[in-house]
């Protein structure tokens, strides 16, 4: 216990896990092994190679409040209806500091088969599976998260079915102490053969140094098709941990997007399990950061099946003293034959105090496969710019156009159409705002 | 329309243009001819104002204006258009919004009105056809992975929808299968009129062969050293350069 005892609690981790044990005996194992793993562990630090280019000493350093209650914010719907993807058609969630709120929830008709709902729902089943997924992971953030969660997600998408309508998760902090933590755990089981569109947006509503803390166990089923899309644009004091557990079955296709905007320092582990033959998995990612802000985009994709495909795409556009860091892992297993595995890393520096850490990496135990990476680490191309001037363009327009090409390659990937052209409005309005004509 | 006077310019302290003299008026077609490294594409380069090139003396009148005082886009809205001889490739910068965005400077700058996305698609369709690019060209970003073939294509695309009053083509036939090089060429030749005018830069005859120039000029060695109508190319073509850079040392 000596981090936590260290970090000048103003909420006794006991006291919090009392409240906790009250809301549901069946999840006590999980939290109790959570809390004796973070305590065994404490915060990751530099000298932690997965952690090597991200310092949470920041969060370490924030009082310890999670929100093991609501925090009694008063929210309506006129403030989320301008929120990015507020408009969308959609069935959505909203979890106010991990916390579910029903008023602001809107769930239609699914097919039966279909199951949206929040985990403190009350529907049974899964308590027992939750954390399978995340195991073998020694994220301390994960064993904090299985201790503390408070709610999340739940998506059950039976065989042969699939969501009539995107599912919009939207995590919202109100926090407005240092250190409030809303610790989240989604859990989404597609079956064989479903498809759909998960996307999951978190906000600030304030500027607090608040932590979002979300771990999602996803299993998506023989020949099922979900492209998941994850926004992120809190505020520039948030800190923003996320991790992802996927297991993926044969042929199915899977695609993650990450879109990375906000939050002081950001960190999506993303593991990715292909433990049967014919999957496609495509992570695709992009962050656009100024000022004193972090993303890192940490991964593993593990082969462990022949003919299998995964593909990471990740673009940065760095401003200021910011700092973008991409870890790729690609572990191809002995019997992975016939992988096809391509990852590329493409970094953007607008300023000289801007940092990018790249790491592509390949292990491979395979002989009959294709893999390959690429990173690169870059100014704007002059020749580029040079070319749309002699078009009639403006420097601030052209470097605009280009950046909004380099975040476009991303942005395109994006298969739904309404999400894709939103974001991509967005991201336009975004370079706008920093890079106006004269 | 363009008077370029002792024009020097050259890359660091290396000079490359040593004083070039040319006058090109309106209705005109000057082809600029020259072996490799006598200075072409840095003339136009210069022209169009590429960084990176000093200009060390002399001058270039636009209009009567100082073309060189003006910055690259001013240049181009003003009317000057370089087709590059190694078109920039824009990963995911989409040919359409490019092109648009493009085209609704130049019309801003003349205080005509912008076109909207319908008006601009129908006016490119009917370009595009003429030059041979499929409908999906529109979609793809610029230049990137195009053959060789479709890059220039895509030049003369844009200057055929940026109408401009002074066209530079430098080495726009390098690269270029015969049916290519003919469909460029009916591109340019279709632009020409009496009030705009074309300086067409090429290693071979080859180009002029389509594009018919009124002058002829050989550059070597960062000057103009002969200057001749069209049976110049001709007289190249047959005896080479040599003849003459030897006569200019």
């Amino acid at each position: 216990m000596s981090q936590l005892a260290t970090t000048n609690p103003a909420v006794e981790p006991v006291e919090a896990f009392t409240k906790l044990e009250q809301n549901g005996a069946a999840l006590m194992p999980l939290r109790k092994a959570g809390l004796a793993r973070f305590s065994d562990s404490g915060y990751p630090t530099l000298r932690d190679e997965d952690w090597r280019f991200t310092n949470v000493k920041p969060i370490a350093e924030l009082p310890f409040r999670p929100t093991i209650d609501p925090l009694g914010q008063a929210l309506g719907q006129e403030q989320l209806g301008n929120v990015t993807f507020g408009q969308l058609s959609a069935d959505r969630l909203v979890f106010i500091d991990g916390h579910f709120n029903a008023a602001l929830s809107q769930i239609g008709d699914q097919s039966s088969g279909v199951t949206v709902t929040h985990l403190t729902s009350g529907l049974a089943g899964f308590e027992r599976e939750l954390g399978s997924l995340s195991i073998g992971d020694d994220n301390p953030f994960v064993a904090l998260n299985d201790a503390f969660f408070t709610d999340g997600a739940v998506i059950q998408i039976a065989d042969g079915q699939r969501l009539a309508k995107p599912v919009h998760l939207l995590f919202v902090t109100t926090a407005s102490e240092d250190g409030e933590a809303a610790h989240i755990r989604n859990w989404i089981v597609a079956g064989a053969n479903t498809q759909g569109t998960i996307i999951e947006s978190h906000l600030s509503l304030g500027q607090a140094a608040t932590v979002t803390n979300v771990v999602t166990e996803s299993r998506i089923g023989d020949g099922a098709n979900i492209e998941h899309i994850k926004f992120q644009d809190q505020s520039n004091r948030a800190f923003h941990l996320a991790s992802l557990h996927s297991e993926l079955g044969r042929d199915a296709q899977y695609t993650f997007h990450s879109i990375a905007l906000g939050a002081r320092l950001s960190r999506n582990n993303l593991r990715m399990r292909l433990a049967q033959p014919g999957i496609e998995c495509i992570l695709n990612g992009l962050y656009m950061l100024r000022g004193q802000q972090l993303a890192d985009h940490h991964m593993v994709v593990e082969h462990a099946a022949p003919h299998c495909d995964s593909h990471e795409y990740f673009n940065g556009i760095l401003d200021d003293q910011s700092r973008g860091v991409f870890h790729g892992r690609i572990l191809v297993q002995p019997g992975a034959q016939k992988t096809d595995a391509k990852q590329t890393n493409k970094n953007l520096l607008l300023s000289d105090d801007a940092t990018a850490n790249t790491k592509p990496q390949l292990e491979i135990y395979a002989d009959d496969v294709k893999c390959t990476h690429g990173a690169t680490i870059g100014e704007m191309d002059d020749d580029a710019i040079f070319y749309l001037r002699a078009r009639g363009l403006d420097t601030p327009t052209a470097r605009r156009m280009l950046l909004h090409g380099f975040a476009g390659e991303i942005v395109e990937r994006i298969r739904h159409d309404a999400v894709r052209e939103e974001l991509n409005a967005l991201v336009l309005g975004r370079l706008e705002a920093v890079h106006k004509s004269d | 329309m363009l008077q370029i006077k002792n024009l020097q310019a050259g890359i660091e302290d290396k000079p490359i243009l040593k004083g070039i003299n040319l006058t090109v008026n309106a209705g005109e077609v000057h082809a600029i001819m020259g072996p490799n490294g006598s200075g072409k594409s840095t003339l136009a380069s210069v022209l169009a104002g590429r960084d990176g090139f000093d200009v060390t003396g002399g001058e270039a009148l636009y209009n009567d204006n100082d073309l060189l005082d003006l910055a690259p886009e001013e240049r181009a809205r003003e009317g000057v258009f370089l087709a590059f001889q190694y078109p920039v490739e824009i990963p995911g910068v989409n040919s359409a919004y490019f092109l648009r965005s493009a085209v609704n400077a130049i019309l801003k700058h003349r205080g005509e009105e912008e076109l909207d996305a319908m008006n601009f698609l129908k006016a490119v369709k009917v370009k595009m056809k003429e030059l041979g690019l499929g409908e999906d060209f529109l979609k793809r970003p610029v230049n990137a992975g195009f053959s060789g073939g479709e890059k220039k294509r895509n030049e003369i695309l844009q200057m055929t929808m940026l109408d401009p009053r002074l066209a530079i083509l430098d080495e726009t036939d390098s690269g270029l299968d015969i049916d290519a090089l003919r469909i460029v060429a009916d591109g340019v030749n279709r632009l020409r009129s009496d009030d705009n005018a074309q300086i067409v830069i090429t290693h071979y005859q080859r180009l002029l062969d389509y594009i018919v120039p009124d002058f002829v000029h050989v550059l070597h060695d960062g000057c103009i050293i002969k200057s001749g109508d069209k049976s110049l190319a001709l007289e190249l073509e047959e005896k080479g350069y040599d003849w003459l850079t030897k006569e200019a040392a």
